[in-house]
């Protein structure tokens, strides 16, 4: 059970780290602000998840897994409103700046 | 398990620090506010990995206000746009 | 667990700290500001400081930054970048700036051994105070009297800024917060996130008292979740007469000072308060001080009057 739950996490936090080198890759490679916008809710959403999901199981008791959950549901709401917001102020501010 | 975990958060420092290069770079205020997202939503993730591996559960509450407030910058960033903010507010109301 | 990350954070601290001072735009700065903000918190963290973490958290990534952009807001554009300082001044920053750093570096290197604490006093009594936290029982119990002044100060502030209000104007409410798009993803951000954080804000507060958490803290966060309602406009600012307003911004140090007063009758002094009463008399003070807390934060980062009251 132990064993299955450690794989279950270097398997989940692995991909999750993936991620997050996704977004940060993206973040320095893509040509403009838009698309590294795109390459950013990379590492928000998938590798923040990933990371929660493997931590899960290694979570001493109910409540700080409870509270990683809230972590991620935070993490996700901030992250799709934070790119919603930061993308009208580059379509609409970003040039006059 | 512990070890794995302070590796990855140590990986995941390095690659939030790349990151930082977007914030020196810019080149819009949008760009450098990104990377203060992800150092962002990066910590929040490296609060949860040393948390685990230490076994301080407090520290998660870092992680969880860091969560809650990711998202304030962001929206206090379109306050900032110069030259259009109301500077006595309220003036259509 | 080798240092190496460690010193790679204290690495990217610095990166972010010398390009928050040396960015040409304003706001570029603040932006750096609020990433060496949450740097720092990191690095409470790998500290085990993890009260001062939260802070730093909710400081600088909710309060502060906001605070700094509102005044770059107000600022506006044509308003010249970076008042120039007369060489003399800079030369005497930067002589007092490292002195400051070679005196802690000095410290952190040669330590005094054995190093000067009265950590193990502290601890010994906690238990007659009843609570399992530390750094809430020395806030709140053996350094009380600081903790009280910081509360004042914060109120003095506040009537600092309010004084900034033209003659015309005062009483009104502080000028609108509204973001300038305002938008369907802000206002739903600002629907669903207040009664989470107001959740996590007593949380942070009740837990003080026992783990990492406590007044500043709760408090920062819940003047934060009332700051965004303010910015997606689905409230505009109190104005600055109003009496409710003005009692919630005194109610803190009141309570504060009427607990401390009591001890003269309950216990051997000002400020001390006797052993099975103390816990629900420090609760009590830090409710109602993160109550003022999160007020004072609110209306500071508001500002001054902007609008003859109605």
């Amino acid at each position: 059970m132990s064993l299955m739950a450690d794989t279950l996490t270097i398997a989940a936090v692995s991909a999750g780290l993936f991620f997050f080198l996704a977004g940060t890759v993206g973040l320095l490679r893509f040509p403009d602000t838009l698309t590294r916008l795109h390459a950013l809710t990379k590492a928000d959403n998938l590798g923040f998840g990933l990371i929660v999901l493997g931590l899960l199981p290694q979570s001493p008791d109910v409540a700080s897994g409870l509270k990683l959950v809230v972590v991620w549901l935070l993490v996700q709401l901030a992250g799709a409103s934070a790119s919603q917001l930061i993308a009208q102020f580059a379509s609409k501010g970003g040039p006059s700046a | 398990m512990a070890e794995f975990l302070y590796v990855t958060a140590a990986l995941l420092l390095l690659l939030t620090g790349l990151g930082l290069a977007r914030m020196l770079w810019g080149p819009s205020p949008a760009d450098r506010m990104m990377a203060a997202q992800l150092v962002g939503t990066g910590g929040g993730a490296i609060a949860l990995l040393i948390a685990t591996a230490s076994g301080a559960t407090a520290m998660i509450d870092v992680a969880l206000v860091l969560a809650l407030l990711a998202a304030f910058a962001a929206v206090a960033l379109s306050l900032g746009e110069p030259g259009t903010q109301q500077r006595d507010g309220g003036a259509n109301s | 667990m080798s240092l190496l990350p460690d010193f790679a954070l204290m690495l990217l601290i610095l990166i972010a700290a010398v390009w928050t001072v040396s960015a040409r735009d304003r706001r570029d700065s603040v932006i750096g500001f609020i990433v060496v903000g949450l740097l720092l918190s990191l690095a409470w963290i790998r500290l085990n400081s993890v009260d001062v973490a939260l802070t730093e958290a909710a400081v600088g990534g909710g309060a502060t930054g906001l605070l700094l952009l509102r005044a770059c807001a107000r600022l506006g554009p044509n308003e010249t970048e970076g008042v120039s300082l007369k060489v003399s001044l800079r030369i005497l920053t930067g002589v007092l700036c490292t002195v400051v750093a070679v005196a802690l570096a000095t410290i952190v290197l040669y330590p005094i051994e054995p190093a000067p604490t009265l950590a193990p006093t502290a601890a010994a009594h906690m238990g007659e105070i009843g609570l399992g936290n530390p750094v809430t029982v020395v806030l709140l119990a053996y350094r009380a009297i600081d903790t009280l002044l910081e509360k004042v100060v914060l109120v003095l502030a506040l009537i600092g800024v309010w004084a900034l209000t033209p003659d015309p104007l005062w009483g009104g409410a502080p000028g609108s917060l509204r973001a300038q798009h305002s938008s369907g993803p802000l206002t739903f951000l600002a629907q669903v996130l207040p009664p989470v954080g107001i959740v996590i804000g007593v949380y942070l507060i009740w837990n003080g008292a026992d783990r990492p958490g406590g007044t500043f803290q709760g408090g920062t966060v819940l003047a934060a979740m009332w700051l965004l309602v303010m910015m997606a406009d689905l409230r505009e600012p109190p104005e600055i007469r109003l009496h409710t307003l003005r009692r919630l911004v005194v109610l803190g140090p009141v309570v504060f000072l009427v607990a401390g007063f009591a001890g003269f009758w309950i216990a051997n002094g000002f400020l001390s308060y006797p052993p099975d009463l103390a816990k629900p008399i420090i609760v009590l003070v830090e409710a109602a001080l993160a109550l003022s807390i999160a007020v004072i934060l609110g209306m500071l980062v508001a500002g001054p009057a902007a609008r003859a009251p109605r």
